[in-house]
């Protein structure tokens, strides 16, 4: 990344030799400026050439995995400042925290119940935080043993004590957890214990600068696989620090050029979540937070799969039939498109008119209702499809379905292909509540 | 090892409006992104609404009702119950005069207007019924029945600025130039209403945000975009932003829903749902909030009090 094709041709061996299925060495070149070839295809690569061009084409920050099966967590990997550049990539991993002094098992179980469902995907945390707030290696080993049982989430190890951490992982080690972590105090035997489990190593410095001092001692002894943390807590710091990271990794400072990992202390749980609020959308590539509550849980998970969302792909929703409120044989049946957007627009303002009515989302590969309509996804012969295939006939006892007003130009042809009744709705859908008293019943 | 501090070097920021004549209330301003006071201004902490209706409204669910027990029939003491809950601005909303509930006149809108007025010493924001052309009729005679009280007032939308426009001319008020969530459309209305010659700092944009998890990645990144051009020198991108978070927010499923153990507490989680919607769109560069539970406006005011410490390096 960032290389040319002739920044790369002039590191490469010059012969022509065609060993890696290209017919030139510039070929070559130019294959891997693109992304289309690896490195690793070229047998007579010099060591150093090979070192230069690794560290020149590696991502600003490095992407890592965390646990393993289902439950396995992707963090890092990330290329912008701002989502409407590209993408954020991977999502925010959420971890509940749960001190060994309290009912680990008790608070797993709450923990392990935070799935909740949206417009037909399940979202959900994805860790299980063990403190060692008791200073006692035995104990400590005890809770992470109780949640890496009871729990399918991987795991974090919070302990700066390696006698604690080595005994913790093991138990735990198989889960490929976090063990976090090293500070300037503590970073060779927790880089040793690491390294042998083959677990991330989370590193923790006082401010940005011992964090990249300790990242730098750590990276001489031959480990990469980090999580960063300035150690600030404070939500104005933490913001402040988010962002300096993340800029600098992507101006290639080597130091911060890993995901980073935030924690929230606050004891007020509504100001706990709005700091968690904010390191979500500023670049944390994991939040430790204190609480199971759904409450607090359900506004996060929420924020995070709007912030990740990709801007350059909609969300659509489910296409089939989605009741509100307890639609009967009378409720009217609106039609709009499976993009989110569309979708909730009519909804909410179906409910905001307290009607109780379904709504078919057509399946537009969830773009919006004149966008589909301009891109020929939005066509009386899906509609009349959708309608067929939910039997909406046999739902309701009239024939008479609620187009979008954006779109009334496909009333005539709908009407003849569906042979359903087409009454064309407002142009924007906060227009309902009233377009229902005076057209709907009257 | 010192690490060198990365401060981008903006060339503008973002415009000052004030609200109000005695108790002014100023936003805006920023010269960095939102709360990175380590590499430009950030003089003053985003600004916090809370709404009064002109009508008991029916639809708000039981939790955000509930503070307002009593007064939800009387626009001023509803408003002076708001400006005991701490907040900044009154949001008086004309919702009666929609003709979907009770078409009230334009003189009666007037009437409610200036007897809350009279009663809080607060900067008032007047928002309209939600139909354009009703929006038409009642403001201007709204704006006139409060010359020089120096009002926010709208929403104004493509079809109806120029009326509005107008009334905030002659009559000293700011404006909510409000569009649909796309940065060209706010930029050419803020264009078009400018040269009326309503000066850039009476004028708010108003992207028309969604509430979390019901399209705010959108505005989110609309607001974004909007402040990086305010920062570079777009001077029609460089107004600050009007969120009404309130009336989205409470229309969500998840504030709204009374039977769902699995998330939680109603009243904590619907609260959580209007202070979340409002903390990410402050990071991404909202300045005023209009909000519709006293709850959410002290949780806010203390998130963004710790927001507006220093964070210099």
């Amino acid at each position: 990344m960032g290389l040319t094709g002739l920044a790369i041709f002039k590191q490469l061996p010059k012969t022509n030799c065609k060993e890696c299925g290209h017919p030139t060495c510039l070929a070559f070149a130019m294959a891997l400026a693109s992304g289309k070839a690896s490195l690793d295809s070229c047998p007579h690569v010099s060591d150093e050439a090979k070192e230069a061009l690794d560290s020149a084409s590696a991502p600003p920050i490095a992407s890592l995995k965390i646990g393993t099966g289902d439950n396995e967590l992707t963090v890092g990997g990330e290329t912008v400042l701002f989502r409407h550049e590209k993408r954020f990539e991977n999502m925010t991993g959420i971890a509940i925290c749960v001190s060994d002094n309290e009912d680990v098992a008790a608070k797993v179980d709450d923990i392990n119940k935070l799935f909740f469902d949206r417009v037909g995907q399940t979202h959900n945390v994805n860790l299980v935080a063990v403190k060692n707030d008791s200073a006692d290696a035995g104990k400590f080993a005890e809770a992470v043993k109780a949640a890496h049982d009871k729990s399918n989430f991987p795991l974090i190890l919070i302990t700066e004590d390696p006698a604690a951490a080595e005994k913790a992982l093991e138990v735990c080690a198989s889960g490929k957890p976090l063990l976090y972590g090293a500070t300037s105090d503590n970073y060779e035997a927790m880089t040793e214990l690491a390294k042998k489990n083959e677990v991330v190593l989370g590193v923790r410095g006082n401010d940005l600068n011992s964090l990249a001092d300790l990242v730098e001692k750590i990276q001489e002894l031959g480990y990469k696989q980090l999580v960063i943390d300035s150690g600030s807590r404070e939500v104005n710091k933490v913001l402040a620090d988010q962002t300096q990271m993340r800029r600098q990794a992507l101006r290639k400072f080597r130091p911060f050029g890993y995901p980073t990992l935030t924690v929230v202390e606050n004891d007020d749980p509504i100001q706990a979540v709005a700091d968690a609020s904010v390191y979500i959308s500023k670049y944390s590539g994991i939040v430790v937070y204190p609480s199971a509550d759904p409450a607090e849980i359900l506004p996060l998970v929420t924020l995070r799969l709007n912030i990740y969302t990709d801007p350059q792909k909609p969300i659509a929703v489910e296409s089939k039939v989605h009741e509100v409120g307890t639609p009967d044989e009378n409720s009217p049946v609106f039609i709009t498109t499976n993009f989110s957007l569309s979708y909730f627009c009519v909804e909410g303002d179906v409910e905001a008119g307290r009607i109780s009515g379904y709504i078919l989302p057509v399946d537009t590969d969830g773009i919006s209702v004149l966008t589909g309509w301009a891109a020929g996804k939005f066509t009386p012969e899906k509609i009349t499809d959708m309608l067929k295939e939910t039997g909406m006939a046999d739902k309701v006892n009239h024939n008479t379905i609620i187009i979008p007003g954006g779109v009334a130009v496909l009333s005539g042809k709908l009407e003849e292909l569906s042979g359903w009744k087409v009454m064309v709705g407002p142009r924007e859908s906060t227009g309902i509540p009233s377009f229902m008293k005076q057209r709907w019943n009257a | 090892m010192a690490v060198n501090i990365v401060k981008e070097k903006w060339t503008s920021k973002v415009g000052e409006v004030v609200l109000g004549t005695e108790n002014t209330v100023t936003m805006g301003g920023e010269s960095t992104l939102p709360f990175l006071h380590f590499e430009g201004a950030i003089p003053h902490r985003p600004v916090m609404a809370l709404e009064v209706w002109d009508m008991e409204p029916a639809e708000w669910p039981e939790p955000v009702k509930e503070p307002f027990a009593g007064v939800m029939s009387d626009p001023v003491a509803w408003a002076k119950k708001n400006v005991e809950y701490g907040a900044d601005i009154i949001a008086l909303r004309l919702q009666s005069a929609n003709p979907d509930f009770e078409d009230t006149t334009p003189e009666k809108c007037a009437e409610t207007a200036k007897a809350v007025a009279e009663a809080v010493n607060v900067p008032l924001i007047i928002l309209g019924c939600g139909a354009e052309e009703k929006d038409a009729e009642i403001l201007p005679v709204v704006g006139e029945a409060l010359s020089g009280k120096n009002c926010l007032i709208g929403p104004a939308t493509e079809n109806n600025y120029k009326t509005l426009t107008a009334t905030c001319l002659v009559h000293g008020h700011s404006i909510i130039a409000s569009s649909p969530l796309d940065i060209n459309l706010a930029k050419q209305l803020n264009i078009l209403i400018t040269e009326m010659n309503l000066p850039a700092d009476k004028i708010v944009i108003d992207p028309l945000v969604g509430a979390l998890g019901y399209g705010i990645e959108y505005c989110y990144s609309i607001m974004e975009r909007s402040r990086l051009g305010a920062l570079m020198g777009d001077k029609m991108l460089s107004m600050p932003i009007f969120c009404n978070v309130g009336q989205e927010a409470w229309k969500a499923k998840e504030a709204k829903a009374e039977d769902m153990p699995e998330w939680g507490e109603q009243k904590k989680r619907a609260v959580l749902w209007e202070v979340i919607t409002s903390s990410a769109m402050a990071q991404s560069g909202g300045s005023l909030f209009i909000l519709r539970h006293p709850e959410s406006v002290k949780q806010l005011k203390v998130h963004f009090d710790k927001l507006m410490q220093s964070n210099e390096y």
